[in-house]
């Protein structure tokens, strides 16, 4: 793995504010979509994408690969920005997003696009297929080795742990004690219809995948050193699945987004996305002048 | 024909996993507490680390099958068909049939032959809702000979495909030289009564096929000439097959333990209504809910039997003239 010196963490900063320009632009010129979510989760896909993951655009079915389930695909406009940003496909193509034969899904379609895992959008599923990754990847290790071929990562909203789907995938990637299963929880407290603690309370979290058998691990989603660390544990707890509670902020980046649940499935007109691209490379610029 | 073998088709599940999995090692297998009543107990016991049990959790059962299935392995997911299809329709949907993934689901306890445990875990719905998604075979086997032989055949086909099977023990009507290919239509029955021509073909699928031939036999008494083709495949049907014949016979009577609404019947009024509409009859259960009974009290409540499907040819073969 590549050494995170504070050059590469700048880097990851910076790609996040690409990243999180592509959503706005994307969505701007779709006419729909969901940025809270995007936005909130644009650094961490830039550590993913940028230097956690084991993978190669040029050859996305590499079979040693890592692989990340989105199991909320509604936040696919920042994992297409990445993957795009990363070499899977062109950048001009993130224009196409939502458009008539377009790869670029409004929820993301495995057989559409190189990178996707698996098809996503309707919530509570994912980490089911994560655990079946996982599975498999503990199928395939070498005789005698306790070692997976590979980290399967689930991106998962805070929202969908209303789902039982959701909590039948954590108890049995607890029963496997699936070391090679990384949970990652965008833990932005809005979902459609309000606050998290409103609509359906979740807390604690942490206790309860505590008494699911997983190890459990905190941090503040847009610490892109703090979230590299949390990922890097995670790889090394050998005896069960850890999940990341990413504490994120909707909107983050853009100022009249931010906290807003409103801004959860909105589109933003011209002008909002202007001011919205403003803000988010005047903070580009406050990352580089720190260089 | 009183003292023919009895076998349930979930027998033949059993051993057709069985020996797929000795002969490939990607096959997988997944039950949501009930690999034993799913005769997946087989496959467990000798391949203990390709048998995920994921307890009473049906839509995980689904979307883990999904990881399995794009990470390269061949699962088998097995539940009664009142909980897969029945309640995971969103993550077969989504997880299996839009990612094209490469399940086989094993739908047990299905239709009335279900018996006892009532309405509640009777599916009559399966082979609608299955039928209607992309990307979806479905496959109805008629025998426990015919289910083992779609068992190993649907793991040479990559993709989803839906298998359905029944809890008790029936005829054994068809033998291992039978012909069986996942697509393919089968003539079971072709009777020229008094050198006349065929007047219906009823097409069938499952256990209840067996009637089918047993009403045949009884027509043929009357000299009325059927053909009885054994459709075990409703999705893709064998249309060429299908429309060939009943070019032949000119009116049709479908068979199936189902709903008569979006199953078999409905699969082959669609096609004909666009190709070759004739006089059709349907026999299946009505838009109803099943109830508890012995199998046989029930077909005969429901009208699933030989006489049943006696006066259903009668009746088309007078809508004709």
């Amino acid at each position: 793995m590549e050494i995170l010196n504070s050059k590469k963490i700048r880097f990851l900063e910076n790609t996040a504010c690409l990243l999180r320009q592509d959503v706005i632009e994307m969505i701007l010129n779709a006419g729909s979509g969901h940025p809270a979510g995007s936005l909130a989760m644009a650094d961490i896909f830039s550590a993913l994408y940028f230097y956690i993951l084991k993978h190669n655009p040029k050859n996305p079915d590499w079979p040693e690969r890592d692989r990340l389930v989105l199991s909320n695909g509604h936040i696919c406009p920042v994992q297409y920005a990445a993957l795009a940003r990363a070499g899977y496909f062109p950048v001009e193509e993130l224009k196409t997003l939502r458009k008539l034969n377009s790869r670029l899904q409004g929820h993301p379609h495995r057989k559409a696009l190189p990178g996707i895992e698996t098809s996503s959008g309707p919530l509570g599923e994912g980490l089911s297929q994560a655990v079946g990754m996982a599975l498999a990847a503990r199928l395939d290790s070498a005789v005698n080795s306790p070692r997976a071929k590979y980290q399967v990562y689930c991106v998962m909203s805070d929202a969908e742990h209303d789902c039982g789907n959701t909590w039948e995938a954590i108890m049995l990637a607890g029963k496997y004690k699936l070391g090679n299963l990384t949970a990652i929880i965008d833990r932005n407290n809005i979902q459609s219809d309000g606050f998290t603690e409103d609509i359906m309370p979740l807390e604690s979290l942490r206790e309860k995948y505590e008494a699911f058998n997983w190890h459990v691990l905190e941090m503040d989603g847009h610490n892109i050193e703090e979230f590299i660390g949390a990922a890097n544990e995670a790889r090394a707890i050998f005896e069960k699945p850890t999940v990341i509670i990413a504490h994120t902020i909707a909107g983050k980046g853009v100022d009249f987004m931010e906290f807003d649940y409103h801004w959860h499935a909105s589109p933003l007109n011209k002008k909002q996305a202007e001011e919205a691209l403003k803000e988010i490379k005047t903070l580009k610029g406050k990352i580089e002048e720190t260089d | 024909m009183e003292d023919i073998e009895q076998r349930a088709t979930r027998d033949g599940f059993g051993e057709g996993l069985l020996k797929l999995g000795e002969e490939n090692e990607n096959v997988v297998g997944l039950s949501a507490d009930v690999s034993n009543s799913c005769r997946m107990n087989f496959f467990a016991e000798k391949f203990p680390k390709r048998f995920f049990q994921v307890g009473v959790a049906e839509q995980n059962l689904v979307g883990v099958a999904a990881g399995l299935a794009v990470s390269g392995k061949i699962p088998f997911t097995a539940t009664y068909s009142v909980f897969s299809p029945g309640r995971t329709l969103e993550q077969i949907r989504t997880a299996i049939a839009y990612n094209d993934a490469n399940v086989k689901i094993a739908g047990h306890h299905a239709g009335l032959l279900t018996g006892f445990d009532g309405a509640t875990h009777q599916a009559l719905e399966d082979i609608a809702i299955m039928r209607t998604i992309p990307n979806m075979k479905v496959v109805v086997p008629a025998d426990a000979i015919e289910a083992r032989k779609a068992t190993i055949f649907s793991a040479k086909i990559n993709g989803p495909v839906y298998l359905r099977f029944a809890r008790e023990k029936t005829p054994v009507f068809t033998s291992e030289e039978t012909p069986f290919t996942i697509g393919k239509a089968e003539i079971f029955w072709q009777s020229l009564a008094g050198g006349k021509k065929p007047e219906v073909l009823i097409i069938g699928c499952g256990p209840v096929l067996y009637n089918a031939l047993l009403a045949a036999k009884e027509l043929e008494k009357e000299k009325i000439g059927v053909i009885v083709l054994n459709s075990h495949t409703v999705k893709p049907l064998d249309e060429n097959k299908i429309i060939e014949l009943v070019k032949k016979c000119g009116a049709v009577v479908s068979v199936e333990e189902h709903n008569i609404l979006g199953g078999l019947g409905g699969a082959i009024a669609e096609l004909l209504a666009k190709n070759y509409p004739v006089p059709m009859e349907f026999i299946g259960t009505k838009d109803v809910f099943g109830e508890s009974a012995a199998p046989k009290d029930l077909f005969k409540k429901y009208g699933l039997e030989p006489k049943d499907i006696i006066n259903a040819v009668k009746k088309v073969i007078k809508r004709k003239k």
